[in-house]
């Protein structure tokens, strides 16, 4: 199987493909999804698109960690953090193909 | 936020737009990234995140009510990793 990546430029081609809209305002949609997710997420709100998967902001307490070089002791300090959970569509469809 | 309510507000801000169209951009978008992982691609979104699968070998599991061991298949899961920008704005 080959492994290949895809970008922006390829989700707003296939966007361009399926409505017929210009390959620029194609792009400029996909932007503008991807900026609505972001910003209710840093809002702390989650997000939630069926058949997909969810994406949810957690809370993160301080935890002492160490310098891998050095062995020094760090404080990480609180932080929030994304997680994407995949819902049982996708989890399946990754599976079907092998 | 849910998919329809994310539909919902691109739509707003694209009043010029039908909102069936919107409702297949959108829909579209997280088509292609479902694909892509399907094939065993990669899906990079710099500044939101990255999506790719990992492989997981099959193991020895066990029934958590009979306590029965089980086989459990290899698999490949999704996986997300936040992109730099966003995780930084999260730390704002």
């Amino acid at each position: 199987m080959a492994e290949g990546t895809v970008t922006r430029a390829d989700l707003g081609e296939a966007v361009y493909q399926e409505v017929g809209l210009s390959r620029n305002e194609s792009m400029d949609l996909v932007e503008m999804v991807l900026q609505e997710m972001s910003d209710t997420l840093v809002k702390g709100e989650m997000v939630k698109i069926s058949s997909f998967g969810t994406f949810s902001v957690r809370q993160k307490g301080q935890r002492v960690g160490r310098n891998p070089k050095t062995g020094e002791e760090v404080p990480i300090l609180p932080r929030r953090v994304l997680t994407f959970r995949a819902s049982h569509v996708l989890k399946n469809r990754i599976n079907k193909g092998g | 936020m849910t998919k329809s309510e994310l539909i919902q507000r691109i739509a707003e801000m694209n009043p010029h737009l039908y909102h069936r169209d919107v409702e297949r951009i959108v829909s579209t978008i997280f088509e292609e990234i479902a694909e892509a992982l399907s094939r065993g691609d990669r899906v990079e979104l710099r500044g939101f995140g990255a999506f790719s699968t990992k492989q997981r070998d099959s193991r020895v599991g066990r029934n958590p009510r009979t306590g029965e061991a089980v086989q459990v298949e290899a698999k490949s899961v999704p996986y997300f990793k936040t992109g730099k920008q966003l995780r930084e704005r999260l730390n704002e």
